[in-house]
């Protein structure tokens, strides 16, 4: 997903940020999982923005898609060539303002970013834990996100924002724990996949185990599954585009020649393009997590694990305020789910604006810098800061 | 540098109108809330607990960025989903010529808040009496300035028809204000003498 960040044009950033680690769930004390698995010790790896005021009520908790990472904004050094994945949102001025609010993003557990994943070592084994990684949940991952949270010492969280799988992160948080959600943002999201979501998740995953080198998940002391997840992505990153924004960039276009060459090289953009993704995607990002936050993206179902399969059931748990954000082009979480989830949240009475943002850039819209919504993320962030700071 | 921006007491005159119906801290739904002005007037001024639905986009992100709840989407569809009496007022401004099914849209309205509050341009104004009666044309008058064939108003509404329509549909009028607006200025007058004729706006509270 980090594909479409670029150096912000004004030159305005977060600057210099550090990724720094919380470690918890220290055996005995494991998390239980929802698999009925035991996992610890936890680690999380985050960073953070901007600072907590004395109140500790303005903290907005962002969470990552399926890809992402702790690096929402910023860099590393000065050096590096491009800042966080959503350096156009998250700054000071920006959309999720980092002069007048207190930035935290984690990168989920099943990831390979920092935080307790499939690729760091198992305690009992001193090997990395492949498959023997317990699949986790969306659940999961936010209850691990709450150890965090509490120990940054904050109990109430102004908001919590995120797009795609970090949209499923909100929309758990806000029925996990009402009490610490003043305000949820959940972008380009759903409420349960589709079959067409599960199906092309599937399908990457089936690059992957159907790749030599994955070699059941044992792959860490060899050759990794490099095609698979190559494939993997290619196949994820059609998902996220739409047929307008494919055929803006790409058309029928071939590379670097005029004339087909009666064979089976790369010769269209739009081939080479997915090649390039996907082999920037394995340089970065581990099958294995790969297989476990798709899984968990497949799990998740608000209404059946939180409201005995009634959405007004699950979203009458809740007491935030809702901001929910689709795109016109956005096929995998098209707007009729975001629909679905405001007329769920009317019924109970609570507060939920809701914007379709028109954008040819299908799914991954929401990463692109778009002036309209960090504007509305902004009026409606402080708004629901004046209301509740006294 | 500072931009000039005109006081929030710059409200057009009709909907100053309606705001002065409303009682403070109440709550209150807007159909076709537009940019928000009503609402946010009603918001700052009068602390009511304020949504509007709105279909356009621009208009939407544009209530939400001043910080105001509301939904994009159809007002018809979106009216249905809200549980029985969610609301002290809904206001329908100057929008009922548009509606499709006027009838079904108030019932809804009166379902989901305790009273209506509905407004729209007065078809019977002497001037658009005129107009048919001189020209032969469909009336193409300040409040209702479009051709036939490019019209979103698809409902030619007096104040009469709207009394009569209270029989029809089942509700009650409570409250009703006849005015004539100069709609640059935002002033306007309230008619007393003749409104069926002189008045260009009609607004109703109506409750069931």
């Amino acid at each position: 997903m980090s594909e479409y960040t670029e150096n912000d044009i004004h030159g305005i950033s977060s600057g210099i940020v550090e990724k720094q680690f919380h470690t918890t769930a220290h055996p005995p004390d494991e998390i239980l999982l929802e698999c009925g698995a035991r996992l610890g010790p936890i680690t999380i790896a985050y960073e953070t923005f901007g600072t907590l005021n004395a109140h500790k009520s303005n903290a907005v908790l962002i969470l990552h898609a399926l890809s992402g990472d702790s690096h929402v904004a910023g860099y590393y050094t000065e050096k590096d060539e491009k800042p966080g994945w959503w350096d156009s949102m998250v700054g000071p001025g920006k959309g999720i303002d980092t002069d007048k609010y207190f930035v935290i993003c984690s990168n989920i557990i099943g990831s390979c970013m920092g935080s307790t994943g499939p690729n760091t070592p198992n305690p009992k084994t001193a090997r990395p834990y492949g498959l023997e990684f317990p699949v986790v949940t969306i659940g999961d991952m936010v209850r691990a996100q709450k150890f965090l949270v509490d120990a940054l010492g904050i109990q109430k969280l102004l908001a919590v924002v995120g797009g795609s799988v970090g949209g499923m992160q909100v929309l758990e948080w806000c029925v996990r724990y009402p009490e610490m959600v003043t305000a949820a943002i959940p972008l380009a999201t759903t409420t349960k996949h589709s079959a067409l979501a599960i199906a092309f998740n599937e399908i990457a995953r089936q690059a992957i185990m159907t790749d030599p080198n994955w070699n059941g998940g044992d792959y860490y002391s060899g050759s990794r599954p490099e095609t698979g997840l190559a494939v993997a992505r290619m196949i994820g990153h059609v998902t996220y585009l739409s047929d307008q924004s494919m055929r803006l960039k790409f058309g029928r276009r071939l590379q670097n020649k005029n004339d087909f060459s009666f064979n089976f090289d790369p010769e269209f953009q739009v081939e080479s393009y997915l090649r390039h993704q996907g082999q920037r995607f394995v340089e970065r990002f581990d099958a294995n997590a790969f297989l476990y936050i798709t899984k968990a993206a497949d799990y998740f179902d608000l209404a059946e694990q939180h409201g005995n399969g009634s959405m007004v059931e699950a979203f009458s748990k809740t007491k935030a305020r809702f901001l929910i954000v689709s795109f016109t082009s956005d096929w995998l979480y098209p707007t009729y789910q975001s629909r679905e989830m405001v007329k769920a949240i009317k019924k109970t009475g609570q507060d939920v604006s809701f914007c379709e943002i028109e954008a040819k850039w299908g799914h991954d819209a929401f990463l692109i810098p778009n002036p309209r919504l960090s504007s509305i993320l902004g009026g409606f962030l402080h708004r629901v800061f004046n209301e509740t700071t006294p | 540098m500072s931009s000039m921006k005109p006081p929030h007491d710059s409200l057009r005159f009709d909907l100053h109108l309606i705001a002065s119906w409303i009682q403070a801290g109440s709550r209150v739904l807007d159909l076709g809330c537009g940019e928000g002005n009503l609402l946010e007037h009603l918001v700052r001024h009068k602390k009511v607990i304020g949504s509007g639905i709105e279909r356009n986009e621009n208009r939407v992100a544009a209530c939400i960025q001043k910080g105001l709840t509301v939904l994009q989407g159809d007002i018809n569809e979106e009216v249905q989903d809200y549980p029985d009496n969610s609301f002290d007022y809904v206001i329908l401004s100057q929008t009922l010529q548009q509606v499709y099914a006027p009838d079904t849209l108030i019932r809804s309205m009166l379902r989901i808040g305790n009273k209506g509050i509905v407004s729209f341009p007065n078809f019977s104004h002497w001037r658009v009496r005129l107009q048919l009666l001189t020209t032969g044309h469909a009336p193409v008058t300040r409040q209702l300035p479009y051709q036939w064939y490019d019209t979103p108003n698809i409902r030619v509404i007096t104040l009469k028809d709207f009394r009569r329509f209270a029989n029809e549909v089942g509700y009650r009028i409570l409250k009703e204000v006849a005015i004539e607006t100069q709609a640059p200025n935002r002033q306007g007058t309230i008619i007393r003498v003749l409104p069926d004729i002189r008045a260009t706006y009609g607004i109703f509270l109506i409750g069931s």
